[in-house]
């Protein structure tokens, strides 16, 4: 079924970001193959989400080509732009739920703006998604105020897999979960990406999901990617922030299980 | 890459072979619920189910739920089912969909009609008490703000009630004056216009000053406040009670009441007779033009009538009112404010809410100092 697709989920090109007088990405090149896990790791406020956002159209670019499964992107009012967003789904850092909608709702909504199909179906649907993120369905019915940090996640995660897309971009998905749930959360990526084929590009700094759950990392430092592949290679990676990144205090403590 | 679904079911024996094909996945879900839904007959008359999965070419959430709807149906109805070629890359999926809507949510009882009616009228009643429960509280504690700031002088907002009375007063003229200037006018008309018929032109004078002091100028100018400052109020209390802004002054040992909500409505007690007095001006002017062009009555003799008309207790009345009316907006437009819960829908309900109640309310306040001035003589 892949043999006419692409090889490579997200292409980027040249790509140059700024805001007034900052340049935030700065002739970037990124390829994103298909079916993996990328997990981006960078500096606070050195540009992963602006990336992201950049890719999936929310922020102009000065400069630069993007190609998502082979159609270019433009804006994100643009056709080519939507066309694409039928195949990608999207985890903000905030969840960004509807909050006039319950739970159920924000699952459903994606589905009932692009499929035609019965209410008991969308509920089937909704419920399995919730189940599948480790909610009970009584949560469907609660609105976005009455949940936890963790919880918001998980139902922005249901959402972004409602239509079960091809790719998904996960913004910090891990932070605010207990570990327990971030290894689960971390195992349910996991087995996505295995049975649909699912391509992840996911902004973390959670060390443990870059372990266990990422195929490749790609390091953003100075607007570039400096340094891009299995963990091992970024492990030995001489780049002075990326040895910082992975060698620094708090990541020695992860040390024994990467090696 | 997409190709249309099938489900092709061929009974062979007691066994019940169905194999579906192609892409099951939800970009075809209007197809596929329809032929899931099409063997359901097949389904309930077999006695075994083999589910052979070979033919799929693709599978997602949605489709592998379908499939599991469909084995779950035959098998809760005791009857065994085979899945064959299962592909190596979907097990995860299956496996993890098995799992998935097993505890129906029980729904709540259905109630009686009657019963529920009466249930809304009950809690209307509560919600009724508590929206007074909340008028009092908020009255009493922007009270005890008020005496704490009389206390110790220093505690008091001075730059945020200044700029407070610039927005809700000097940012405020141009529209209070333009509207009041033309409901003056128009008064003004319609009583030439309708007095001409019995010689009494005169009196439009006298009908003109003793409505807009007493009672229009002030009331206009509160209605338009309520929806300009006392929305504003309402949304920006509510933003902050969205964002924690208003738990973080708490948790910093500050009163949100002293140091949000007294120096909003100090300004606006403050505020709105200036702003009353400025209308009323404004509508005495329109009504004069309008004697002028309209009704032929020149200033001089204008001024001299009005002179005669209007007494200093008209528009003592009017201005003792604002106070009280200005009172009324802040106190429910800050309560509405604290109101706000989580979502953006709230926010604008309360603010919506806000607006109702104050004009609601400062229209029976008008009302009652109609009786209670009438009672005193004034």
């Amino acid at each position: 079924m892949q043999e006419v697709a692409p090889q490579f989920a997200i292409r980027v090109h040249d790509l140059v970001v700024g805001f007034g007088r900052k340049v935030v990405i700065d002739h970037l090149s990124l390829d994103v193959r298909r079916g993996e896990i990328l997990g981006l790791v960078g500096a606070s406020g050195g540009g992963k989400s602006v990336l992201m956002r950049t890719i999936i159209g929310l922020i102009p670019r000065r400069s630069g080509e993007i190609e998502v499964m082979g159609s270019m992107i433009g804006g994100a009012n643009d056709r080519t732009t939507q066309a694409a967003a039928g195949r990608w789904g999207i985890l903000f850092q905030q969840g960004a739920l509807f909050s006039s909608l319950t739970v159920r709702q924000n699952i459903q909504f994606p589905l009932r703006e692009n499929l035609v199909l019965s209410q008991a179906l969308m509920d089937e649907i909704a419920t399995a998604k919730l189940e599948m993120v480790g909610l009970t369905p009584e949560d469907g019915d609660k609105f976005p105020a009455e949940l936890s940090g963790g919880m918001t996640k998980r139902v922005a995660l249901a959402r972004a897999l409602a239509l079960d897309p091809a790719i998904v971009f996960l913004d910090e998905p891990t932070s605010g979960l207990d570990p327990i749930a971030a290894g689960d959360f971390d195992a349910l990526i996991k087995t996505l990406q295995k049975t649909l084929g699912l391509t992840v590009f996911m902004v973390t700094h959670d060390l443990a999901s870059l372990n266990t759950v990422c195929d490749r990392v790609a390091a953003l430092a100075d607007g570039k990617i400096v340094a891009i592949g299995p963990m091992r290679e970024l492990l030995q990676s001489e780049h002075p922030w990326v040895r910082a990144y992975f060698h620094g205090k708090r990541s020695q403590m992860l040390q024994p299980k990467a090696s | 890459m997409a190709t249309a679904p099938e489900l092709t079911a061929t009974p062979s024996g007691d066994v019940l072979e169905l194999r579906p094909a192609g892409s099951w996945t939800a970009a075809n879900v209007t197809k596929l619920e329809a032929m899931s839904e099409g063997v359901a007959p097949q389904l309930d008359r077999s006695n075994a189910i083999k589910l052979d999965l070979a033919g799929l070419r693709e599978l997602d959430t949605l489709g592998a739920w379908l499939l599991e709807k469909m084995s779950r149906r035959a098998s809760s109805a005791g009857r065994p089912v085979e899945l064959v070629g299962v592909g190596d890359n979907y097990t995860g999926l299956i496996e993890e969909v098995r799992q998935v809507n097993r505890r129906n949510p029980v729904p709540p009882p259905a109630l009686n009609p009657a019963v529920a009616k009466l249930r809304d009228i009950g809690r209307s009643a509560v919600s009724a008490m508590e929206d007074v429960n909340v008028f009092l509280q908020m009255l009493g504690s922007l009270f005890m703000a008020l005496v704490g700031v009389l206390r110790r002088p220093r505690s008091l907002r001075l730059t945020s009630l200044v700029y407070q009375l610039y927005r809700v007063g000097w940012q405020a003229i141009p529209i209070v004056v333009l509207i009041t200037f033309l409901i003056g006018a128009i008064i003004a008309q319609q009583g030439f216009f309708h007095f001409r018929k019995f010689g009494a032109e005169s009196y439009v004078v006298d009908m003109v000053g003793i409505l807009v002091l007493r009672e229009l100028g002030v009331l206009i100018v509160a209605i338009m406040v309520a929806g300009r400052s006392g929305s504003a109020y309402t949304a920006e209390l509510g933003s902050m009670k969205m964002r924690e802004e208003i738990d973080a002054l708490s948790t910093m040992g500050l009163d949100p009441v002293e140091v949000l909500i007294l120096p909003r409505i100090v300004a606006l007690v403050l505020a709105l007779p200036i702003l009353s007095f400025i209308g009323a001006m404004a509508a005495l002017y329109g009504g004069g033009l309008v004697a002028q062009f309209y009704g032929g009555m020149g200033p001089p003799i204008y001024i001299a009538r009005l002179h005669e008309a209007v007494s200093v207790t008209h528009f003592e009345v009017g201005i003792l009112k604002a106070p009280f009316m200005a009172l009324v907006i802040g106190i429910v437009a800050c309560s509405e404010g604290l109101r706000v819960k989580g979502s953006a829908e709230s926010l604008g309900k309360q603010t919506t809410t806000s607006v109702v109640k104050s004009i609601f309310l400062v229209i029976v306040l008008d009302g009652l100092f109609a009786i209670f001035f009438a009672s005193i003589g004034m």
